[in-house]
């Protein structure tokens, strides 16, 4: 293990920052944390966590594929891909961390694959870090995810005086080896991971039980009357799906800007209505559908594309931002009760 | 260039034929002038105009033909607008083939096969119905079921009368839906069309049309005592990405541009009804 006098931690940005874009946490003027590139003077947020999720780093909102340029009949297809470079992310949580395992799974794994993601997940370090301060939204535990112990090419733990580092892969052993770090013992941040497991053993959200949910429980769980009444109030605002961290449909869009056509995709979301509308019909008429989709996907249909796991991470975000209160908790707690 | 799957080719469209008052049939090439790909019948591809927008299709033309690829597509919306008020010799864009595709080397040979089709639902089945014609020893008796509005709402009716009808190994039933002065043929709705002429229960089954003829053909081959598992269709969502990945098409634990379009309907009981 290595580390570094919290006093030092502009150093350490800096020295990292030299050879690579480095992402950190930070606060705008409204307080809101979110991850941009470091430059002197920017200080690491003391938010428990960023507004959106880290995924935008590997999957951004908005993303060129490739350029047009229309002459009569006669169409140019012109390269948009911009080369990119290393970078390195910080203060990931645990939560995100998982995140990645999850839109790895299409982005990454699946054929065919997708050379945007690739390249950037490719080209990225990411540092984790533990949380010193779990909140009462937080149920990562739910998903066997510890936030004592984060993933990531390296993780990372600070407690009042120090950051302490250790290297998961060779990717981060890399990353730490031309850093100004000190040695520290192994066991030197086994105070803050006891420390953290006194409070998430606090957490109201800990005993979430998932046992109703995962691999083939469409039949069951897919007509529950008490959708209806779940999705009732769902205004549709999509402000969940570009929240979290796992959601992960896009749309592809043109935008002709007179000289060329740029073909983008951006986020998009099952919660809105023209997602699966078509000129022969739509799918999914009411909110109630596109609700059922959004947490079936999550808890159901994902699990069972992917051996189990759950695509959801207890980051707990869409609890704090939804402006009606509805959550992927009330779903879990309500959808999955004894009947 | 950049490669990735989202990032099309160059297609020419190379041929334009008027097939109803609103499907048209579109020959297309890639930028060499060959055919752009190989697809199994039933796969479908994205064309795009730039600036338009990109829409997926079922490939109409047989794999064995071996110069082009092409389409019957009903004007409906946006993109199939633009592709309709286009000349012959523009560019367009393609990527594919998608889709899993019909069972034609696997599970039909040897099969008798009863083709069942709604107006422009002939679309997907005509690629099926030209390759099983192309290789007549694999498969048993062939029957096609095919109606529409009216006369000139059949799609591919020129090939159908000097093609098909006068081959041996095939047997054509059309039908419309309302009496016609210049139509000698049966007159009535397909699934009652299928009803009536009792094709028997070992026969399998593959259908495409609107959600309403469906929904009756399939009642009326329970009926009759056909089995699910001999019954296929081919599905339609709404797509973006076609690789499985941008959520559209998503049904429970499937997606329909990647582990569809063609499903069986023993397949389709076990996933939610939402499509």
């Amino acid at each position: 293990m290595k580390k570094i006098s919290k006093a030092k931690i502009d150093e350490l940005f800096k020295a990292i920052s030299a050879k690579e874009t480095l992402y950190i946490p930070v606060d705008d003027s409204e307080g809101q944390a979110a991850f941009i590139p470091y430059a002197e003077g920017l200080k690491m947020s003391e938010d428990l966590n960023t507004v959106r999720s880290a995924k935008d780093l590997f999957f951004p909102q908005v993303e060129s594929l490739v350029n047009f340029k229309m002459d009569g009949k006669h169409i140019e297809i012109i390269d948009a891909a911009t080369e990119k470079k290393p970078f390195v992310i910080f203060g990931v949580r645990a939560c995100d961390a998982r995140s990645f395992d999850i839109l790895d799974r299409v982005f990454y794994y699946a054929e065919p694959k997708d050379s945007f993601y690739i390249e950037r997940r490719d080209k990225s370090t990411v540092v984790t870090l533990a949380c010193n301060a779990p909140e009462e939204t937080c149920f990562c535990g739910a998903f066997g995810i510890d936030p004592a112990e984060p993933a990531g090419d390296v993780s990372a733990w600070q407690d009042g005086e120090s950051f302490f580092f250790k290297a998961n892969t060779e990717k981060g052993e890399a990353l730490l080896a031309g850093l100004p770090l000190e040695d520290a013992a192994d066991d030197a941040a086994d105070k803050v991971k006891e420390d953290i497991r006194k409070i998430t053993a606090m957490l109201p959200l800990k005993d979430l039980d998932l046992s109703k949910f995962g691999p083939g429980k469409t039949q069951e769980l897919f007509n529950d009357p008490a959708w209806a009444t779940l999705s009732e109030s769902c205004l549709g605002c999509g402000t969940c799906t570009f929240v979290c961290p796992t959601c992960q449909c896009f749309d592809i869009r043109d935008f002709d800007g007179g000289k060329e056509i740029r073909r983008y995709r951006c986020w998009d979301s099952c919660m809105y209505s023209d997602f699966t509308q078509m000129s022969a019909g739509q799918p999914r008429p009411t909110q109630k559908e596109r609700f059922r989709q959004r947490f079936m996907h999550k808890l159901v249909y994902y699990p069972d594309m992917h051996e189990g796991l759950f695509s959801c991470v207890g980051c707990g975000r869409c609890l704090r931002k939804c402006p009606i209160h509805m959550n992927i908790v009330k779903v879990i707690k309500t959808i999955g009760e004894e009947k | 260039m950049y490669e990735d799957a989202l990032i099309p080719k160059l297609g020419v469209v190379t041929q334009i034929r008027v097939e109803t008052p609103d499907v048209k049939t579109f020959r297309v090439v890639g930028a060499d002038g060959k055919k752009p790909f190989v697809h199994i019948p039933g796969q479908c591809a994205m064309l795009s105009i730039p600036g338009v927008g990109e829409a997926l299709f079922s490939i109409t033309s047989s794999p064995t033909v071996e110069e082009y690829i092409e389409f019957s597509i009903k004007k409906c919306g946006c993109v199939t607008d633009w592709l309709h008020s286009m000349e012959p010799g523009q560019n367009v864009t393609i990527r594919g083939p998608y889709g899993n595709g019909f069972p034609v080397d696997t599970d039909f040979v040897g099969k008798d096969l009863l083709f069942v089709a709604g107006g422009i639902g002939l679309a997907p089945l005509h690629s099926v119905i030209n390759y099983c014609r192309a290789h007549r020893e694999k498969y048993g008796q062939i029957d096609v079921v095919y109606g529409s509005r009216s006369m000139g709402d059949l799609v591919d009716y020129k090939e159908i009368l000097d093609d098909w009808m006068k081959e041996d190994g095939i047997n054509v039933h059309l039908t419309i839906d309302n009496p016609q002065p210049e139509w000698d043929g049966h007159v009535g709705f397909v699934p009652n069309y299928v009803t009536e002429l009792k094709p028997d229960i070992s026969k399998t089954v593959v259908m495409c049309g609107p959600p309403v003829m469906i929904k009756f053909t399939l009642a009326g081959l329970m009926d009759l005592g056909f089995d699910r598992k001999n019954i296929y269709t081919t599905l339609e969502l709404r797509m973006k990405c076609a690789i499985g990945r941008c959520g559209r098409c998503n049904i429970g634990s499937k997606f329909v541009c990647k582990d569809g379009p063609v499903f069986r309907f023993d397949e389709l009981d076990e996933l939610p009804n939402e499509y």
